[in-house]
C-alpha cells in the first residue's frame, strides 16, 4: 500500500495543525465557549476551486489521526484503511481534514483544557455539549480553511450521527454524505451502556468528582472497566467466539481463582489498560453524553424526514449484519426519512460477522461501496481526473 | 441471461425527465439507460449486494432492499413509474408488491417471462419436467422464480384488482417487440410488457 510505503520511507503522512477561533461558539445548553481550539489533521492538497475537502468525523474513542500514526500509542491511524494515496478516500485526489471533536482529548478543547476563568482544568465545569455543538466546531474549522461546500463528510458509529447533523444543518454546504454503521437517534439501550461506563469512572475513588487533574490522580481503573464494556457492545458474538472462544490464557487448566483465566478475559484488560493512557475519563463522560442526547428527529417535530427535506446531498448508508449497537434497522429508518423526501440516496447492508467495529476493520465489500460511490459522486462534481494530475504524477 | 431488449422498449416508453424507480434493478443497467437517453432522475431497489455496489459505483442511488417488504416505506405518488422487469415471479406476493407500486408510482411497467408460452407447454407436456428455456434459464431446484404466470393470469389479476393496463405487449425471446397482446400472444409470446394505471 502506498501509504505504508510513506510511512516506512519515514516521510511524515498528514498535517498536524491547530485552529484557535476568534469567535464564541454558542453551545446547545445555552454557554458561550470561548476561547476554544479544534486540533486537526490534514492529508492531500486543496485544489483551485476549494472543491475537493473531505471531512472525516470520528467515532467516540476516535480522535484526529485517521491516517497518521497516534502520537501516544504509536499505532497506525484508526481509518488506515480507508485513508492514504489510492484508498477509497483518496488523498492522492481528496483534500482530507479530520479534527479531534469538541470535547476530546487531544488538543480540542476539552474537560481537561484550561479554563480561563479559573486558570485550572475545566474538569466537571466544562459545559455539556451535543453533537450538534460538536458539528458547529467543525463548521467554525471549515470556514477558516475558506472552503464553502465539502465533497463529501463521511464517518461511521458517533461520526455517522455528525454526518447526518452536518447534512440537516448545512445542506449546501455538503454535497455528498456516508453516514455508516450509525444511527439518527441513540437507542435507550446504547444509553443503558454508556451510563455503565460513567457509572465506572465515577465509582473510581481516584475521579474525585471530576477534580483528578488537580489531584494528580488518574481514574484509570473506572475508565478502563468503561472501555472493556463498551469494546464488547462493539464486537459481535460469532467474532468473539471465533477468536477467543473459551480458550484459556497462558495456562492449561482454570485456577478457581480470579485470575484471567480465559484468554476473553485477558484481552479485555489489555484494551481497557491500553486504552486508560490515550484517553481522558471527562471527555469519556461528555462525549458518551452528546451521543446519548442526540436526537435529531426530536429537533423536527419526530419527523426524521423533515431534517433532509429539500436536501440536495447525495447519501450512501452503510451498515453491517452483526452490529447489534447501531442495527441495520437503525440505518433503515434513515434510508427511509431520505427516501420521503426523494432525496438521493443508496444504502448497503455489508455482510459482516465482526460487529459495530467492522467500519474500522478490513472490510473488502464496505471498501467497494465506499470507493464506487465516491468516484461516482466525484464525477458528478466535476473533480475528474486531470484535477490531480499534478498529485497523481509526481 | 435472455437478452434485454426489454429495457430498450421500457426506455422508449418513459417519459424524459420523468422520476423512476427500478425495483429488482441488478446491475442498473436500465437505469443507467434511463439517465442516459432519458434525463430521467432514477432510484433503485435491489437485494444483492453485488448488484447494489455495482449502482453506486455507476453513480445510481440504489438501496439494498426487497420489494416484498420494502415498498411500504415509500411514500405516494412519489414516482412517475416504477419499473419491475423480469422481477415480479421472483416475488413472494405479487400481487401485493403490484399494488404498492401503484401507490408509490403514477404508472406501473411491468415485464416477465410468459409461462404460457408453446415452448414451456410442449416442455412441461412432452419432457414432464419443469421448462427450461431462454426466457427460463433455471432448473426448478435453482431458480428465485417462485409465482410463475401467463400473459393471461396477469391480465386476469389486473381485471380483479381494477387496475387500468394502458400498454400490453407481446415480446420476442431477446425481449424486443413482437406486437401487442391479444390473439394467440399468450401462445406465442416467450415475454411479455404492461403498462398499468391506478383506476
Amino acid at each position: 500500500m502506498a501509504q505504508e510505503a510513506i510511512q516506512q520511507s519515514g516521510q511524515k503522512f498528514g498535517q498536524e495543525a491547530v485552529f484557535e477561533a476568534s469567535e464564541p461558539l454558542a453551545l446547545d445548553c445555552g454557554v458561550s465557549l470561548h476561547p476554544f481550539t479544534i486540533a486537526y489533521q490534514t492529508y492531500g492538497s486543496l485544489n483551485k476551486d476549494r472543491s475537493n475537502a473531505v471531512l472525516i468525523c470520528h467515532a467516540l474513542t476516535g480522535d484526529q489521526y485517521a491516517a497518521a500514526p497516534h502520537p501516544i500509542t504509536g499505532n497506525p491511524g484508526w481509518w488506515r484503511f480507508v485513508v492514504g494515496p489510492d484508498l477509497p478516500v483518496d488523498t492522492d485526489r481528496f483534500f482530507v481534514i479530520c479534527a479531534n471533536v469538541l470535547g476530546g482529548c487531544m488538543g480540542t478543547t476539552g474537560p481537561t483544557s484550561i479554563n480561563p476563568e479559573t486558570g485550572k482544568a475545566y474538569g466537571l465545569s466544562f459545559p455539556v455539549i451535543t453533537i450538534r455543538d460538536m458539528v458547529r466546531a467543525q463548521a467554525m474549522l471549515i470556514d477558516h480553511l475558506n472552503i464553502q461546500s465539502l465533497f463529501c463528510v463521511i464517518g461511521g458509529s458517533m461520526g455517522g450521527m455528525q454526518v447526518l447533523q452536518w447534512a440537516a444543518n448545512y445542506p449546501e454546504r455538503v454535497f455528498s454524505a456516508i453516514p455508516i454503521a450509525t444511527s439518527a437517534r441513540h437507542s435507550a439501550q446504547n444509553i443503558a451502556f454508556h451510563e455503565v461506563g460513567r457509572q465506572a469512572i465515577m465509582a473510581d475513588p481516584d475521579w474525585r468528582q471530576g477534580n483528578y487533574l488537580e489531584d494528580n490522580t488518574h481514574p484509570a481503573k473506572g475508565l478502563a472497566v468503561a472501555r472493556m464494556a463498551a469494546h464488547i457492545t462493539y464486537l459481535s458474538e460469532p467474532a468473539l467466539h471465533n477468536k477467543f472462544g473459551r480458550d484459556l490464557q497462558d495456562r492449561k487448566e482454570i485456577t478457581y481463582g480470579f485470575d484471567a483465566d480465559f484468554q476473553i478475559e485477558s484481552y479485555l484488560r489489555h484494551q481497557g489498560s491500553r486504552f486508560v493512557d490515550r484517553f481522558d475519563a471527562n471527555s469519556y463522560l461528555y462525549i458518551t453524553r452528546a451521543m446519548d442526547y442526540f436526537d435529531l428527529p426530536a429537533d423536527h417535530n419526530n419527523v426524521l424526514a423533515t431534517a433532509f427535506r429539500g436536501t440536495e446531498t447525495r447519501f450512501c448508508v452503510v451498515s453491517f449484519t452483526s452490529d447489534w449497537l447501531f442495527p441495520t434497522g437503525d440505518s433503515r429508518q434513515i434510508v427511509q426519512a431520505l427516501n420521503a423526501v426523494g432525496s438521493n440516496v443508496s444504502f448497503v447492508e455489508i455482510e459482516s460477522d465482526k460487529g459495530h467495529d467492522a467500519f474500522l476493520l478490513d472490510e473488502p465489500e464496505m471498501f467497494t461501496t465506499l470507493r464506487g460511490f465516491i468516484a461516482a459522486a466525484a464525477h458528478r462534481r466535476g473533480l475528474q481526473e486531470r484535477d490531480f494530475q499534478g498529485e497523481v504524477s509526481k | 441471461m435472455p437478452s434485454r431488449g426489454d429495457l430498450e422498449l421500457i426506455a422508449g416508453i418513459v417519459e424524459s425527465s420523468s422520476r423512476v424507480l427500478d425495483i429488482g434493478c441488478g446491475d442498473g443497467l436500465l437505469l443507467d439507460l434511463l439517465a442516459k437517453r432519458r434525463g430521467v432522475d432514477g432510484r433503485g431497489l435491489e437485494i444483492s449486494q453485488a448488484g447494489v455496489n455495482a449502482c453506486v459505483a455507476r453513480g445510481l442511488s440504489v438501496i439494498q432492499g426487497d420489494a416484498d417488504h420494502d415498498l411500504v416505506n415509500y411514500p405516494d405518488d412519489t414516482f412517475d413509474y416504477v419499473i419491475l422487469s423480469q422481477t415480479i415471479q421472483a416475488t413472494h406476493r405479487p400481487a401485493e408488491v403490484l399494488q404498492q407500486m401503484l401507490r408509490i408510482g403514477k404508472r406501473a411497467i411491468v415485464s416477465f417471462p410468459n409461462f404460457g408460452h408453446w415452448r414451456v407447454r410442449l416442455y412441461l407436456m412432452y419432457a414432464g419436467r419443469m421448462p427450461v428455456t431462454r426466457s427460463l434459464p433455471d432448473s426448478w431446484h435453482t431458480t428465485a422464480n417462485i409465482h410463475f404466470c401467463t400473459i393471461r393470469d396477469f391480465t386476469a389479476l389486473c381485471e380483479d384488482q381494477r387496475w387500468h393496463i394502458t400498454q400490453a405487449l407481446a415480446l420476442k425471446s431477446d425481449g424486443s417487440r413482437a406486437g401487442p397482446v391479444g390473439g394467440w400472444a399468450n401462445m406465442l409470446a416467450p415475454q411479455a410488457l404492461f403498462v398499468l394505471e391506478r383506476v
